[in-house]
């Protein structure tokens, strides 16, 4: 792990935090978003925050694709399950997200037949293997999954598979972005773009936040060092006048995006005319769904989906915290009626969930950075 | 779900249905290299999978910095890994 131990180096994060300090004018606060659920859990898990100065702070956006999936659409797919001959499959992370009736774990103690799947591929053969039942794959994420999910439609059109199909929940960031930047509730000076969902989509999507709205992105690696780079080049950008796109992990993430993986994209989904989000309400053009071409593989359109909106629990501060206008800390259940065990809200229950992240590292990490400091 | 785990090319196959064997923490597994046609992948490349699909060609530092920052993420990193070991797309 040599190369790590060079990227990781706490004096080397301590040099750019003085450069980071160096460019903040004295009396203005900065607030910075990123909307990717792993570098929220960086930022938690070495303690980044501690590394700044008091007025550059870090807001958590709907970065986390399980968060973001409303109460009614786990009820949906738990009808579904209830048809006899249905075999469900989910992601693990989906199975202990509370839906107005129970989660999909409550769902299969009381009889579903409900299976955790690592791929959509798995899903597929599980199709394969049981040609007297009715597979269906509950789709969730970003970009980075959808082509996935769209690369296994086409297969299973190949294969002719008749007995496989999607509930189809993707989502789409740029809506995303472009909705917290529409809310009255919070002030951003930048955002800090998402790794993985920018190998797909590339860089250049987010051109309108530089462009139309006046704010930098500088798309970020998930070592801490990367986000306190990120950081150090947003700042710069202010400083200078600046307003771009600019990409710090381009190691790993092309300007164009993976071409490949946006043809499957659209050649199997298109965007839905909206979709409701959680804490975020319904948002236009921000999901996607199965083309009229591939509808024998649409779930929706092969059983009947309730469609049912379910209000979040009152005590739940989800929504704000999805925003960024609460930190997690900060929501009245925290840590308390809502823990990782016993989650109220999808927050809590996605390890990539801001308020799951805070949980298992946050609150030990201002230790450690003292330690760092002492060492 | 959301987490890039590393893997290195061992062979491709050639059965026509995108297929590659790889190896993920030291376990050879079979992953979709659909997505990365235009890469030419060969066996000794590095590659960052998600569910199950190759979604772009890494270099070997990158690799392991990703397998470092993987394991400090613990539970969702462990929970990945054995979701991975039940899987067979094959």
């Amino acid at each position: 792990m040599r190369f790590v131990d060079e990227f990781r180096d706490a004096a080397t994060a301590r040099a750019l935090a003085t450069k980071i300090a160096g460019l903040c004018e004295p009396g203005r606060q900065y607030k910075f978003m990123e909307v990717c659920g792993g570098h929220t859990h960086t930022i938690y898990k070495h303690g980044l925050e501690d590394y700044l100065p008091e007025t550059v702070s870090l807001v958590h956006g709907p970065g986390c694709p399980v968060c973001v999936i409303p109460m009614g659409r786990v009820d949906d797919a738990i009808a579904i399950a209830e048809h006899p001959d249905v075999i469900m499959t989910s992601f693990g992370d989906m199975m202990r997200v509370p839906g107005g009736r129970g989660s999909f774990f409550d769902s299969k103690a009381a009889g579903t037949d409900i299976r955790m799947v690592y791929s959509p591929l798995d899903s597929l053969k599980i199709a394969r293997n049981n040609p007297d039942k009715q597979v269906v794959f509950m789709a969730i994420g970003f970009e980075t999954t959808a082509p996935s999910t769209a690369m296994t439609v086409l297969r299973a059109a190949q294969e002719k598979l008749d007995n496989f199909s999607i509930f189809c929940n993707h989502v789409t960031i740029i809506p995303a972005i472009k909705a917290i930047l529409d809310s009255p509730d919070l002030r951003l000076d930048g955002f800090i773009g998402p790794g993985h969902v920018s190998t797909v989509i590339g860089c250049k999507p987010y051109d309108f936040i530089s462009a139309q709205e006046g704010k930098p992105l500088v798309c970020a690696g998930f070592e801490p060092l990367d986000i306190l780079q990120s950081v150090y080049q947003l700042l710069l950008q202010l400083k200078e006048g600046r307003c771009e796109v600019e990409n710090q992990y381009s190691r790993v993430v092309p300007w164009d995006g993976n071409p490949k993986a946006l043809e499957v994209i659209g050649e199997v989904m298109e965007l839905r005319p909206y979709f409701e989000w959680r804490g975020l309400g319904f948002i236009s053009h921000s999901a996607l769904q199965v083309r009229e071409k591939y509808a024998s593989f649409d779930a929706e359109k092969i059983f009947n989906v309730p469609g049912v909106r379910v209000a979040d629990p009152k005590a739940c501060q989800c929504g704000e915290v999805l925003k960024g206008v609460l930190k997690p800390w900060e929501c009245k259940v925290f840590g308390t009626a809502c823990t990782p065990e016993t989650p109220i809200g999808t927050c809590m229950v996605s390890s990539e969930g801001a308020c799951a992240a805070y949980y298992n590292f946050g609150r030990f990490s201002r230790e450690r950075v003292k330690e760092a400091t002492h060492s | 779900m959301c987490l890039g785990i590393p893997g290195e090319v061992v062979e491709l196959l050639d059965d026509g249905r995108d297929l590659a064997m790889v190896s993920v923490a030291g376990v050879r597994r079979a992953v979709n290299i659909g997505l990365l046609h235009e890469e030419k992948l060969a066996p000794g490349d590095w590659i960052l999978i998600h569910v199950g699909f190759a979604l772009s060609k890494i270099d070997e530092r990158e690799a392991q910095a990703a397998l470092d920052w993987l394991h400090g993420v613990g539970d969702a990193y462990t929970d990945e890994l054995e979701a991975l070991a039940t899987s067979d797309i094959t």
